[in-house]
């Protein structure tokens, strides 16, 4: 396993309320990403677990592409990795964020 | 309309409780993950592949559990197995109308050995312990992995197992017995010999399970719901009873080669028909015999 550690400062902050999300599941070609709110801290932090190793520059390459897209601030995510694909992991981080931002009344509707 | 088959573990919840209804314990956020895999350098999971909670389904006040087949093929490892123990024993001491065990798993996590083992038999006797108390536990099988090994042994203790015709149920699985004792005794590949073997039709028409629903996750809703209010209790009379039930099923099938042996030998005119039964037509089909 390779641990990845990346950081983004200068993104929009999450509510400090907002409940975590989990999406995905720790499968062959898949993964599971776990996102939630860190008021401490004005940074938006992701932690990866990957099964894949030596692919680190591909996953800053797809991690700026996250932030460019969602550019998030006090908010922890966290990835175990069982060596997806670039599409499946950016995929997957929308969904996250989908998750994570979508207001809490409409979240069974 | 959702299939129960292709859904996630965290899908099919939400799909069988009360909407809002789960509060889950020790959740991803805890990040009790396998102390095993991380020693072996292998991918882990921040539930450790199955997702435990207090809920309500219909109105019942449940413990639920739901194995996540995705992540090694449901298999149950020492944190998983402790987290299945645990909301058995949570279920005792708060009263529950019912355990719910959403099962996807082919039995012991190898990588695991001996603690995986351990959990297994750990799940078995909480169980049987949970239902001693008066509590009904209740199985759902229907997803891609079935339920093997020492998790089959666990379902069979169960007061009631609701399956779909996707889902499978057995000891040993198929692979496993080619593996063992070879093509000959066991063609794993075929696949219409592995569903009337194990198969949700044919485990209904034994009567290993209780009610056959269609690959809905509503369909499943409904049967569980059921299951709990009909559950009867664990005593002495309730286990000779079973045992009675399987001798006689030993004595009518036990010559049997093959399921549409026994379909035959159960009455069906055209056993190679039965596969291609609807749900509805074959419940009644059981019905009528057991009236018979």
């Amino acid at each position: 396993m390779e641990k990845l550690r990346f950081r983004f400062e200068g993104g929009n902050a999450a509510p400090a309320a907002t409940p975590a999300r989990i999406v995905g599941v720790v499968a062959s070609g898949n993964l599971e990403v776990l996102i939630e709110a860190l008021p401490g801290d004005a940074a938006c932090t992701i932690e990866v677990d990957t099964a894949a190793l030596g692919f680190g520059a591909i996953w800053q390459a797809v991690m700026n592409d996250f932030f460019a897209r969602h550019p998030l601030g006090g908010v922890r995510i966290a990835i175990n990795d069982a060596g997806a694909t670039p599409a499946i992991v950016s995929l997957r981080l929308d969904q996250a964020v989908e998750e994570f931002t979508r207001p809490r009344e409409s979240h069974h509707g | 309309m959702a299939s129960y088959y292709e859904a996630t573990a965290r899908e099919r919840l939400a799909g069988v409780l009360d909407p809002d209804s789960f509060v889950e314990v020790l959740p991803p956020t805890a990040r009790l993950v396998s102390p095993h895999l991380q020693a072996l350098d292998l991918p882990t999971a921040f539930d450790d592949g199955v997702i435990i909670g207090g809920a309500t389904l219909d109105g019942l006040p449940v413990q639920v559990a739901a194995q996540e087949g995705g992540f090694m093929g449901g298999a149950v490892g020492e944190v998983q197995g402790a987290k299945i123990v645990g909301l058995l024993a949570r279920a005792q001491a708060r009263d529950a109308a019912g355990v719910v065990l959403l099962l996807e798993t082919g039995g012991v996590r190898l990588q695991e050995a001996n603690a995986g083992l351990i959990a297994v038999s750990e799940i078995i006797r909480a169980i049987c312990a949970t239902r001693a108390a008066g509590i009904p536990v209740v199985a759902a099988i229907g997803g891609q992995y079935g339920c093997f090994g020492g998790m089959g042994i666990a379902a069979g203790c169960c007061s009631a197992i609701v399956m779909s015709e996707e889902g499978r149920l057995g000891l040993s699985g198929p692979e496993v017995i080619e593996t063992a004792r070879g093509v000959d005794e066991f063609d794993s590949r075929d696949r219409a010999l592995v569903w009337r073997t194990v198969g949700g039709k044919h485990r209904f028409l034994m009567g290993d399970c209780d009610i056959l629903v269609d690959d809905r996750i509503d369909a499943f809703r409904v049967a569980l719901a059921h299951a709990l209010r009909a559950a009867g209790g664990l005593d002495l009379a309730a286990v000779e009873r079973e045992h009675a039930l399987l001798a006689a099923r030993l004595d009518a099938y036990g010559q049997c080669r093959d399921g549409e042996d026994i379909w035959r030998a159960m009455g069906f005119d055209t056993p190679q028909d039965v596969p291609m039964l609807a749900t509805d037509v074959l419940v009644a089909a059981r019905q009528a015999r057991q009236a018979a």
